[in-house]
Order: structure tokens, then sequence, then C-alpha cells
């Protein structure tokens, strides 16, 4: 299987906030919007260099979502930063009426997703955004595996005209797609050709698919891995392929299995080719406090689960 | 510049679109449309600067939005009597298909609307963010936006309001239509406001009364003075003291009319009361 090199962890959240700064030099067009976690979402470039494009909204995430909607009304891109918590679930019928119904051109930037916000415990972390957010009409959903892949969707979806959902996470994690990519919204990317399971993963779940599938390698499975950054619009074509060469398939995300990239995958299997699915997800459950590492480990979201579903699923096609 | 009997007659015939459309399809919200009627003639038709036509971003022009979306009727009456779309469509008021949807929404592309409203408690925020597009753009218009009393309980507005004044949003008009009434009864039964004004100012706003918020001249003296106002460091809230129903004696100082159509007997005496003036559609 291909390798790929962790050129050094680094967080993705440090990937949206070094993309916003490439944006408030290259589209003045662009604004930020902060409720009192600039630091957090790593949005102090954007903030030292363009202070007029900056707003902060103090603890009042409801209020920066409708103003991100009105500087619409004027040409302005807004992109709103705060915790995926406070981003979705806190704001729902805000985004939904004023920005979604609305189609208001705004990127709301959610970090720290899921349970790798760590000690903070599940009142932080939460795994419910991407089904609140693609079930939203219009609404694009999308979720990078690395800084580099953070930083380039973030400079990408300045480009698309509509409403976005950002998401990415608090941890240091490998850095390993290319720095120059080119980031396609919608596109499937192909890590490592094989035949015999399709793992189909987004976010931090990425890179333990590469590694689940080097895992597998030595047991002489051979794991075609996909990369799937966006959850919405979802590249069917590129799910269809594999699984016509694999014949099952598994899906790892950092998310509950409710409502998540695996059950849009489900949706694609169902509606043209059914095969054998395993959810790498949580399982209808909130988080706690810890280290990522230790959640990731106790909830069943790292390369070993995947391998261990990877074996499963085969086992039932 | 029309004249107050002009803007007299429109508000009557205003009055009389708000009824039929309410009627013709038996729901929408005739009490607040109505006890507003006045405002929105007098904004419209008087106080913003304009331009020709419709398009999205609004530049070099006064932008309005409407948070309490439920008083579409009198919204898009005074729109299509605006010129942003033939007076006919109001015949197609919350019919399928109808650009005219029950609450006011950009989604079917209705010229003269910029956001979806009816969630309550999100036009401050909305209009904020356009005032802030506005100062970045270098555009010397203004942003108005009308909010219901009662909306003023969703906890949204209270976040708006404090970032405005904080961060001296001062080409910004907010009128709240304080008739004191809201779904189930008046607003010190329902939930007590207590003193606007003093919530306001201790916000750090620029409060001006409207104690005659159904007639025109005193609506348009207090907005002049708003715009006056303006540019001065300060968010402005306009309180129009209206009254629900105006216009038509049984609807009038009450909440029954809130989301309640006439009947066919109902609606003959409301339009009796009064008589066409500029052409119904």
């Amino acid at each position: 299987m291909k390798a790929y090199i962790d050129t050094g962890k680094k967080d993705t959240r440090s990937g949206f906030g070094a993309g916003l700064d490439v944006l408030g030099a290259t589209n003045p067009d662009v604004v930020a919007l902060c409720a009192d976690l600039t630091g957090s979402l790593k949005m102090d470039k954007f903030k030292a260099n363009h202070p007029e494009r900056f707003f902060q909204v103090g603890i009042a995430e409801a209020n920066m979502m409708g103003i991100a909607a009105g500087l619409t009304i004027g040409g302005k891109i807004p992109f709103t930063g705060t915790f995926a918590n406070f981003s979705t679930g806190r704001v729902y019928d805000q985004i939904r009426q004023s920005i979604a119904y609305s189609h208001k051109n705004v990127k709301i930037c959610a970090s720290h997703a899921g349970l790798t916000l760590g000690e903070d415990g599940a009142t932080h972390q939460i795994l419910e955004d991407i089904g609140l957010m693609k079930m939203l009409p219009g609404m694009t959903v999308i979720n990078p595996c690395d800084f580099n892949q953070t930083k380039a969707a973030t400079i990408a979806i300045a480009d698309h005209h509509g409403p976005v959902y950002l998401r990415f996470g608090r941890p240091s994690v490998a850095n390993f797609t290319p720095e120059d990519q080119n980031f396609e919204i919608g596109k499937a990317l192909m890590l490592a050709q094989g035949t015999d399971v399709t793992l189909v993963a987004t976010g931090h779940l990425v890179w333990e698919a590469i590694q689940a599938g080097l895992l597998l390698e030595k047991e002489g499975i051979s794991a075609e891995v996909i990369n799937i950054h966006t959850i919405k619009p979802l590249d069917q074509e590129a799910i269809l392929k594999s699984i016509a060469k694999t014949g099952c398939i598994v899906t790892a995300e950092e998310h509950n299995y409710l409502g998540g990239l695996g059950e849009s995958v489900s949706r694609v299997l169902a509606q043209n080719s059914p095969v054998p699915q395993e959810f790498v997800a949580t399982q209808d459950t909130f988080g706690e406090s810890g280290t990522p590492a230790q959640l990731m480990e106790k909830y069943g979201l790292n390369a070993d689960a995947i391998a261990r579903a990877a074996r499963k699923v085969m086992g039932r096609k | 510049m029309p004249s107050i009997k002009e803007l007299e007659d429109l508000v009557v015939q205003v009055r009389r679109d708000i009824l039929r459309q309410v009627h013709k399809v038996n729901s929408g919200h005739p009490g607040g449309s109505l006890g507003c009627a006045e405002f929105f003639v007098a904004l419209f038709q008087e106080v913003m600067s304009r331009k020709e036509g419709f398009d999205m971003n609004g530049a070099d022009e006064d932008l309005f939005f409407l948070s309490n979306g439920h008083i579409s009727p009198v919204f898009y009456s005074v729109l299509a009597r605006s010129g942003y779309f033939p007076v006919e469509e109001l015949n197609t008021f919350r019919l399928l298909n109808s650009r005219l949807q029950g609450h006011p929404t950009t989604h079917e592309g209705l010229p003269g609307i910029r956001v979806a409203s009816g969630s309550l408690g999100q036009g401050i925020s909305v209009a904020i963010g356009a005032a802030l597009a506005k100062k970045l753009n270098n555009d010397q218009h203004l942003v108005y936006t009308l909010c219901g009393d009662g909306e003023l309980q969703e906890g949204q507005n209270w976040e708006a309001i404090m970032y405005a004044a904080s961060n001296k949003v001062d080409n910004l008009i907010v009128s709240i239509d304080f008739n004191g009434q809201q779904i189930d009864g008046s607003l010190d039964q329902v939930l007590s406001m207590g003193n606007l004004r003093a919530k306001f100012e201790a916000f750090g706003w620029l409060v001006i009364d409207v104690p005659q918020g159904n007639d025109l001249e005193s609506i348009m003296s207090g907005l002049q003075t708003a715009k006056d106002h303006t540019r001065k460091g300060q968010p402005i809230c306009v309180l129009l003291h209206t009254i629900m129903g105006h216009g038509v004696d049984f609807m009038m100082h009450t909440h029954a009319w809130h989301g309640k159509a006439p009947n066919d007997d109902q609606l003959a005496t409301a339009l009796e009361q009064n008589p066409e003036t500029l052409g119904d559609y």
C-alpha cells in the first residue's frame, strides 16, 4: 500500500487560521467574526493583519450568525469562528432561517469538533454536528483531515457561493497531505488502491484509516482507502466505483453513527448497490473527559477499530 | 414627493390590501399588519432613500429588514405599491407556488426581501451585519429594521442590542412596534417588558418615542429626528406606540386579531371603514 509520511503533527484549527490569513491578504471581501475564542480558533493573525475586517462579537453566537448573514448583504464573505458545538446546535435556528433558507454566503467554521476536544468533556464534544448541518438544504459540509487540507479547504470555500460548514479540531495530528494541494469541494480523494475492502474516512479518521490499511496489508488484505473530506455533496461515484471492486465498505468518522458520513454512504449504497457496511463511529452516546488518544481508543475510533471493522465486513460479503 | 393626503390615501389602500390578502386565504396576521401600515408607508414613501429596482446587495441605498415576519401582509402591500412587484401578485399571498410566502423569504426571489424572517428575534442581528457592511464599503446610507415588542422577549435581540451599542453601529435605526400585545394576551400578562426605553438606554442606545405611532406626520417627524442622530456613535431605537388593528374598529386594542382572518361579513365591515382610494388589486 502506498505509504504516507507525517511531516510533523499539527492541529487542523491552525490550518484554518493559516488559510484565513491567506484569504485576508488575497480577498478583500473576506471578513471574520469570532465569539470570544480568537486564540482557540487561531484567528489571531487575521485579526492582527486586518482589524477592520475582524468582528469580535463576544459570547453571543446567535447574534454572530445573524450579523454574518447581514454582512453578505453588501458583498462580504463572512467566516464565523467558534467551537463546533456553539457553531451548530446552539444556533441551529439562526443558521436555518437567516443563513441556509436565506441562501447567505456565510462560512461557518467550527473547531474542537468531536471527542478529540479531550478533557473539557461532553458539554463541548459535539458528535451530532455533521448530521445537523447536512440536513439543511443547500448547506455544504466539509471535514478535512489534516493541517494542509484544512488550510486548502478554508481558501477554497471562499470561492464557493453559498453556505458552508467547515469542521475541524483541536489536537495535533499527522500532517500528510500535500502542502500545495488543490482542494475541490465534493471530490473524494483516493489514497490507496485496493481490492478486498473499501475504507472511507473523514476528518481525523483519515490518517487512522491509512494506518488500518497498513495493518491489514500485513495480513494479506488489500484495502482501498478514500478520503471523503466533503460529506455534502457526497462523491457517490467514487464510493460506487470502489465497492464495485471490493464488495464491502467501512465508514470512519469522529461523529455519531446516526446522521454522519456512514449514514450518507448507506443511502448511496441502498439506492444503487447494496453491499455490507460497518460503521466506525460513536454509538449514539455522549463523550466524556480524557485525553484525545484515550477517548479515541475507548470509543473505538482508531486504526485498530477500523481494521477490526474491515475484517468483520469482509466476513459478511 | 407625495402630499400627506396622498400618503393617507395609500395607508387606507394598504389596509384594504392587508384585509383582502388574509381574508382570501383565511390565514395570516392582520392585527400587527394594520398597526404598522402608517410606518411602512412613511418609511418606503418618504423616509428611505431607495434606488429604482432591486438588487440583493443594496449598495448606495437605505435598507430595511422586517424582523417580525408575520406582518408580511403590510410588507407585501407596501413593497408592491412602491414598485417592487406588480400589485396583482398580492392575489397569490400564501398560495402554493407563490413568491408571497406566509412569512417573507428570499427563497422565491421576491424583490424587496433581503432575508427570511418569521422565527423571531433575528432581524436586529442581520441589520447590524448589513450596517457593518455599509461602513466597510464607505456607503453612507442607513439600515432600518422593525421588530415586534413581544419579539424582544427573544434573547438574541439583547445580544444584538448589546453589540450595536458597544461597537457604535450608528448607521442603524431599529423601530419597535410597541402595541403592547402578543398572541396570548397583553405583554404585561404574558411576560412584562418593563420599561423598554430604560432598557435600551441602559444598553447605550438613543431612544426616540413616537407617541402617535399611527399618525403619519408623527412617524415621519420621529424618523427624521432619528436620521438626524445617526453617525454620532450610538445606535437608535424608535419606540412606535402603535395600536394593533388600527383602522378597523373591531380589530383595535386587542390581541384577538393577531393571527386570525376576518370572515366575509367582517371583511365587508372592515372595508366599509376603509373606502377604496388608489384601486384594489
